[in-house]
């Protein structure tokens, strides 16, 4: 046993740490101009500034504040975050770029470039992944901070207030958190679908009805669920409403402590999963 | 230095894509040099390639490259190089950042990237066009770039796929001299043509696929030697090619004796080339014989690969 603790903590010092650091920036710089820059990205920019675009208007239209008051639109931003930005913005803008980080590079003949390069793969995976989770957390987070700023910055004193003096800092806090958190899991799960799937779009749509309606399962596999730890973790409560809910299996609540390492758990499990499986990956683009 | 830290190692190797075989049971140890691998297409020439580098895995043996394999990516590829055939590039970039950004993988500083880059361009004579976008270029071009960018990083194991397809005279006969350059330097040049011609000059040895199977290996002149259905074709040049026929037709070995059609020398094929040639000193010397010139008219890859692969086959 001590033995082994010994080989392995030799092994760890001896690693290459500095040249996995120096590729991995290289790795973050080629990806994220890629990310950011191609063609493809228009749509997620889109999808996440339409709602930004509805604040902005809604705070064009009314300069004084709205008639439904802070309190009314603390709660229809909590409505928009998590029935827009969570199930549909970021699931499918993770979606959109992360099933293409290694399908885009089969898809365009150039993923050998990387495989016969002195890398291993598992840190392209995680390369990859980080480069795809800047992207996204940082389209997603500006989207949400701007409509925020729009939301209460048309209430003028009150709404600073509300935000500098009142919950509305936490909240802010809160949402940028579940906004990079939603990234982590959708993204880390995208991914490993990709590297499965040679069309990863309705293993998606199939995580999409898994996401919305895993209220109806079991209490104990709905932490398989990205959403279950998100919707915890959101500063509004929504009372569930609909149909759905009288199927709805109450699962115990969990806390921060325990949805946010529980998250990044599952997150890292699917990538350890995504890295095992690249191990295999050959180059073989006529079957794709 | 042991066969294994020296050579490219195939043991017993084979891959198959599910049903389809890619190669079978093939065992080589590759020593430094330039080898070509020659076939016909789907022989399994890409897949060797492939097995060698990595990009797939076999299904069955081991494969080593100077000892190392591609499970310690840092160390193995430091020393491989590969320019595949496929022709295709990373979205938008041009020559100069294409090469640059896989160095920068490798872990060196920007300065010391952009240098060997630089160094790569002026290599394949690609300087002028280097700061264009790869998406412009032209197939020969693309071809430069995509080898400028295998031996950027000067490695010891230069792996081509089909190097000169798509390139002018002038660019094939640079890239061949670059080959053959690389090979005298002790590097391990491996390419697959369909050039045999130009391949043939250049190459220490070959190694002849045929249907995923290995059919010969080695030193060109080996190879030939040991195809017996084919007897050896030897040209002798002399003012009187007549006579040297008739002398011949004595012989046993030797199953033609056809005068040149412009008179001046004798193609003969024999089954014994070392027998023919003592026979042939033998006249020299002892009856005064002038000799213009001796050489095999069918020691190459061409006529193997006629031998062997092209027209039906034959053993080794």
């Amino acid at each position: 046993m001590t033995a082994a603790l010994a080989r392995m903590r030799q092994s760890f010092t001896e690693a290459p740490w500095r040249l996995w650091l120096a590729q991995l920036g290289a790795i973050l710089r080629i990806e994220i101009r890629k990310s950011m820059w191609r063609r493809r990205s228009i749509w997620i920019y889109l999808l996440a500034f339409v709602p930004t675009l509805m604040f902005g208007i809604h705070a064009l239209v009314n300069p004084m504040g709205s008639s439904a008051g802070i309190s009314g639109d603390t709660t229809v931003f909590a409505y928009v975050f998590q029935f827009f930005y969570l199930r549909v913005g970021i699931f499918f803008g993770c979606m959109g770029l992360f099933t293409w980080l290694f399908r885009g590079e089969v898809v365009e003949k150039s993923l050998h470039y990387y495989f016969l390069a002195p890398v291993r793969r598992q840190l392209l995976i995680v390369g990859k992944f980080l480069a795809g989770l800047i992207t996204v957390a940082l389209v997603f987070n500006a989207s949400v901070l701007l409509g925020f700023t729009f939301l209460y910055g048309h209430y003028g004193p009150a709404g600073r207030a509300f935000v500098f003096n009142g919950p509305g800092f936490g909240h802010l806090l809160s949402y940028l958190l579940v906004t990079t958190l939603a990234c982590l899991g959708f993204g880390s799960i995208f991914l490993a679908l990709s590297l499965v799937f040679k069309n990863p779009i309705l293993p998606g749509i199939a995580l999409l009805l898994w996401e919305t309606f895993h209220a109806v399962a079991p209490a104990l596999v709905q932490k398989l669920s990205v959403s279950f730890y998100l919707t915890q973790l959101c500063p509004v409560t929504i009372p569930p409403e609909g149909f759905l809910t009288l199927f709805a299996v109450l699962a115990e609540p969990v806390s921060p402590w325990i949805a946010i390492p529980g998250l990044v758990l599952l997150s890292v499990a699917v990538l350890v999963f995504a890295c095992v499986r690249i191990q295999r990956t050959e180059i073989s683009y006529l079957a794709d | 230095m042991t066969t294994s830290t020296s050579h490219i190692v195939f043991e017993n190797v084979s891959k198959f894509y599910g049903e389809v075989l890619g190669v079978n049971r093939v065992s080589l140890a590759l020593p430094p040099g330039v080898t070509s691998l020659v076939g016909p297409n789907g022989s399994g020439k890409t897949t060797l390639m492939n097995l060698m580098t990595g990009l797939v895995r076999p299904t069955q043996g081991r494969v080593s490259v100077l000892g190392l394999t591609p499970d310690e990516p840092e160390e193995f590829f430091r020393h491989v190089g590969y320019c595949t055939q496929f022709d295709s590039f990373p979205k938008s970039v041009t020559g100069f950042e294409f090469i640059n950004q896989f160095l920068r993988l490798r872990g060196l500083s920007s300065g010391e990237a952009a240098r060997l880059t630089a160094e790569a361009i002026e290599r394949v004579n690609m300087a002028p066009a280097a700061h264009r976008r790869v998406a412009g270029y032209s197939k020969g071009m693309r071809q430069r770039i995509r080898l400028a960018q295998a031996i950027a990083h000067h490695p010891t194991v230069l792996v081509l796929d089909e190097p000169l397809n798509g390139l002018d005279p002038m660019a094939r006969s640079e890239s061949i001299a670059l080959f053959e350059a690389l090979g005298k330097q002790g590097m391990h040049v491996v390419i697959s043509s369909h050039v045999l011609h130009e391949v043939d000059k250049i190459s220490d040895q070959v190694v002849l696929m045929s249907y995923g199977y290995v059919v010969a290996e080695g030193q060109i002149h080996g190879v030939r030697s040991e195809v017996k259905e084919h007897p050896m074709q030897i040209l002798v040049r002399c003012p009187n090619p007549h006579l040297l026929a008739s002398r011949l037709f004595t012989q046993e070995h030797v199953v033609e004796a056809k005068l040149n059609n412009d008179g001046g020398g004798v193609l003969v094929r024999t089954r014994d080339a070392e027998r023919f040639y003592q026979l042939l000193n033998r006249i020299v010397v002892e009856e005064d014989f002038p000799l213009e010139a001796v050489a095999p008219n069918d020691d190459d890859v061409n006529s193997v690969y006629q031998y062997l692969i092209g027209s039906g086959g034959g053993t080794v």
